[in-house]
């Protein structure tokens, strides 16, 4: 498919989807902690969150409600730090009252995604992360299609975590990426196991296995595990930089891996 | 400016502002709104009525974060109100693209029929009824990739359409967010008496900041809400019995939320393996490990409604 190189978009050198399913299964948490492990790792990251309802990434990087500008390219995306080495377009900064639902039918939540996707001035960025909302509905379709008038859409990212109820929800997320002709990139198992900080027992308080028995059901990729860890959940509360505080945890390995293994197989492509 | 967004309701294509609101600015229904084809009223709407106008009590399980245990609940709750063999419970899952409830409930490949009276739910027991979308697709690879106009229709059918009975009780699971789903669920049953929501969460700000917005969503179309539960609410090591807050209350959890919104705190449920593998094996958690402290809340939750 010909990317429509008009601006927005053209300076993007990937884009990829972080896809689910089921809710609650930590796509924002993976979407911001792959972000921060690849710009630890010296790319230009950008991430848009196309979650209407639940946008939760602002709070993740402790960015607030920043006023959004607009310059003749489009939307200025808001960025971490002064270096700009990670942005950030959420409809979360479009709210004037943070309590406020937004109570959209699917028409509506179309034309939304379809000028976020259009219309940010992204810049120069070597990875553009999309987080989405559970589901395969409008917000879905509206931002792959509005992605590939774009831009080429690398692939997507899957997570879930270990039980049934996840797997068999993400299974379906799976075949509408067949559908929709995206490439899945590998599957990522969240919340794998909780290791006890008293005693060091492992519980599988979500199950175990389901990862893994996903990705050889469905011929894809097994891109890592990454545990329960009290340490991610307070960080992604307060918004700060997991990558920096705990650099020699499992944790901070598992998704060091993963988003090693992620620039992998963008760069191969 | 000419291009921002503001973030405000899109009116309802029923109610006088349809097309007609500044909201509508830019939403592709626009002019078919403005034209007045979508302002009668849904027949389906008074049918809906009068067809369970003899179910004594509904009861909608909302959240507006994902995986906060919505299914779970709603499930459990069925199974405990069920367990009256005196009373006629149904579960209604409009959670058109993530249906959880048939694995939830041990009706994974059941298939619903059609009959002269409607379509016929599935049962689990003889006084408990369950309908999802899950029973109408063929194989789990299968995917519903449907805009919103589609999922409403389905959502009406099973409304109108389903030969519930006479029910005692009609639990309604609903996916995460405040779209299509929430908005269809609360003006398909608008003629009818609705006892009110029961919010699900689990302690994180990252949940209550959704959850807070379920909460605006329900004040604004008239829902009573009957209470919040927390879940995930804490997690005892079974070696060495110490509590570890694995999704911690960093804003003072479901308690600080109900406390500041004035709203019934049900219930805290700890973390506990064995309710994720209950679900995945379509068992009732309470009738597998009722002495469980996350049993035990449960029961003084569904008790106490």
């Amino acid at each position: 498919m010909e990317a429509n190189n008009d601006g927005s978009m053209s300076q993007v050198r990937h884009v990829v989807l972080v896809l689910s399913g089921k809710g609650g299964v930590g796509k924002s948490t993976i979407t911001t902690e792959l972000a921060l492990a690849l710009r630890h790792a010296g790319k230009k990251i950008g991430i848009l969150d196309v979650d209407l309802c639940g946008p939760s990434i602002p709070r993740m990087l402790s960015i607030g409600r920043p006023d959004v500008h607009q310059c003749d390219s489009g939307w200025v995306p808001v960025y971490t730090d002064a270096a700009k080495t990670l942005a950030l377009m959420s409809i979360g900064f479009l709210l004037e009252d943070p309590d406020e639902a937004v109570v959209w039918r699917g028409p509506k939540k179309t034309a939304m995604i379809g000028q976020f996707v259009s219309d940010v001035a992204w810049g120069e960025l070597d990875v553009l992360l999309v987080d989405t909302p559970p589901g395969t509905s409008d917000e879905h379709l509206a931002v792959l299609e509005n992605l590939k008038k774009h831009s080429r859409v690398d692939g997507a990212i899957l997570v879930t975590t270990p039980q049934a109820v996840s797997t068999g929800d993400v299974r379906r997320e799976i075949t509408f990426c067949k559908k929709t002709g995206i490439r899945i990139l590998g599957i990522v198992e969240n919340m794998s196991g909780f290791v006890c900080p008293h005693c060091s027992e492992c519980s599988n308080i979500f199950s175990k296995g389901g990862g893994e028995e996903l990705a050889k059901l469905t011929g894809s990729i097994f891109l890592g595990a990454v545990p329960l860890d009290p340490l991610l959940s307070t960080s992604i509360e307060e918004g700060k930089d997991f990558i920096q505080s705990f650099p020699d945890s499992a944790t901070f390995s598992a998704i060091s891996s993963i988003s090693q293994t992620l620039l992998e197989s963008l760069q191969t492509a | 400016g000419a291009g921002s967004p503001h973030a405000n309701d899109c009116p309802g294509t029923t109610s006088e502002q349809a097309g007609k609101s500044s909201s509508c600015a830019g939403c592709p229904n626009q002019k078919i709104c403005a034209s007045g084809a979508t302002k009668a009223p849904d027949p389906a709407i008074a049918e809906i009525g009068e067809k369970l106008s003899t179910v004594k009590h509904k009861i909608l399980v909302l959240s507006g974060k994902g995986g906060v245990g919505k299914s779970t609940f709603s499930a459990h709750l069925a199974h405990t109100l069920a367990s009256d063999s005196t009373k006629e419970v149904a579960l209604l899952d409009v959670d058109i693209c993530g249906p959880s409830i048939p694995r939830i409930m041990g009706l994974e490949g059941e298939q619903v029929h059609q009959s002269g009276s409607g379509w016929s739910p599935v049962y689990v027991d003889d006084n408990l009824a369950v309908m999802s979308i899950g029973f109408l697709l063929s194989s789990p690879d299968d995917a519903v990739i449907w805009r919103g106009p589609k999922k409403n229709g389905m959502i009406k059918q099973f409304l109108r359409d389903v030969d519930w009975g006479d029910l005692d009780y009609l639990i309604v699971d609903t996916p995460p967010g405040t779209s299509d789903e929430h908005l269809s669920i609360v003006q398909y049953l608008s003629s009818t008496h609705v006892d009110g929501a029961v919010i699900i969460t689990t302690p994180q700000e990252v949940s209550l900041q959704d959850v807070r917005k379920e909460i605006r969503f329900c004040q604004k179309v008239k829902l009573p809400i009957i209470g919040v539960v927390e879940n995930m609410s804490g997690f005892v090591c079974p070696s060495c019995k110490n509590t570890s807050q694995i999704f911690p209350p960093t804003s003072g959890g479901a308690e600080r939320m109900c406390a500041d919104l004035d709203l019934p705190l049900l219930g805290k449920v700890p973390l506990d393996p064995r309710i994720a593998r209950s679900c995945d094996e379509g068992k009732s958690f309470i009738n597998e490990v009722p002495d469980s402290p996350a049993a035990k809340v449960y029961q003084s939750i569904v008790q106490s409604e």
